[in-house]
């Protein structure tokens, strides 16, 4: 084991975060409580997938479930040294995302030694009203 | 029917003509950076450059799975679309991805997504993500499409806001 200090999971995270190009092209970023965290994912025009009624491309809201996922594998799972790398995932687009923020959360529905298993939804004004979920796995560790 | 009915251009026809403008219209998909690159009836293919923003892992250069979702949810939906005989709006339902192998770091990828299956309220697709064909894909992609309402063909020509 590196003898490097060790950063807390919300360090990790909040590193995971801030050195992934794809985060940082979509403006997210995650709070962390405890074990839990909410991502954030300030609106943007270059986030719109539809200029006429102005949603949110469901690609956007994708890339910011898979990433949110991710997070929460690092959160969970703690000093991994790369990104959990998905198996498969399957998006339900449940409602419009309005050119408003958009909020996630992630939960590890079951964590293995090399693969686990995520759900994640996101959500704009209630919590209660996903806009859209994810449900994917990834590998955790080797490849 | 008529001659006139012969003569009204399909959708997938006035796609074909312009696909450049296709993306106009998508912030999101400018910014990905994706082009459509051939269209047939419920059929087309597409482009997504690497860019270094797009990148998942640093440490491998290799862009986030996620750049692959809005890609070929787009040449799902463009699918979709193309394969209607009146032009209509269409959105995701749900979108399923497999990852297969990781794409390689600084290479474009292309893709195809064809429509299989119609009925009345939803289109069915598939896709394929790959560097040369379909025998090595990196990603597959299925989708469900719902049909919305009616879409007015000016809006698919350019010059027209959208």
């Amino acid at each position: 084991m590196a003898s490097e200090p060790t950063l807390t999971r919300a360090e990790e995270v909040a590193a995971f975060i801030a050195r992934t190009p794809l985060a940082q092209e979509l403006g997210m970023r995650c709070e962390v409580m405890g074990d839990e965290m909410t991502a954030i994912m300030p609106f943007q025009d270059k986030l719109i997938g539809n200029i006429t009624i102005r949603a949110i491309h469901g690609g956007a809201i994708g890339a910011f479930l898979e990433l949110t996922a991710q997070a929460q594998v690092f959160l969970a799972a703690g000093h991994l040294t790369r990104p959990p790398r998905p198996i498969n995932l399957t998006i339900d687009y449940l409602r419009q995302a309005h050119a408003k923020d958009l909020y996630a959360r992630a939960t590890i529905t079951k964590m293995g030694r090399r693969m686990c298993s995520v759900q994640a939804e996101a959500w704009q004004d209630e919590r209660t009203k996903p806009v859209t979920t994810l449900l994917a796995h990834f590998m955790v560790s080797g490849d | 029917m008529s001659d006139d009915a012969a003569a009204a251009p399909e959708p997938w026809q006035i796609m074909r003509q312009n696909m450049e403008i296709i993306t106009l219209g998508i912030p999101w998909g400018r910014r990905l950076g994706f082009r459509v690159t051939r269209v047939e009836k419920g059929r087309v293919w597409g482009t997504q450059p690497w860019k270094e923003r797009l990148v998942g892992d640093p440490d491998t250069g290799v862009i986030h799975g996620g750049v692959l979702t809005g890609f070929l949810d787009n040449l799902c939906g463009t699918a979709a679309g193309s394969a209607l005989s009146d032009a209509r709006y269409v959105s995701t339902l749900d979108l399923r991805i497999d990852y297969m192998r990781p794409a390689d770091p600084r290479r474009d990828i292309l893709g195809e997504a064809e429509c299989y299956h119609l009925t009345r309220n939803v289109c069915f697709t598939h896709a394929w993500a790959y560097h040369e064909s379909r025998d090595r894909v990196i990603a597959t992609a299925a989708g469900a499409f719902a049909i919305n309402m009616p879409r007015p063909m000016n809006t698919m020509r350019p010059g027209n806001g959208e």
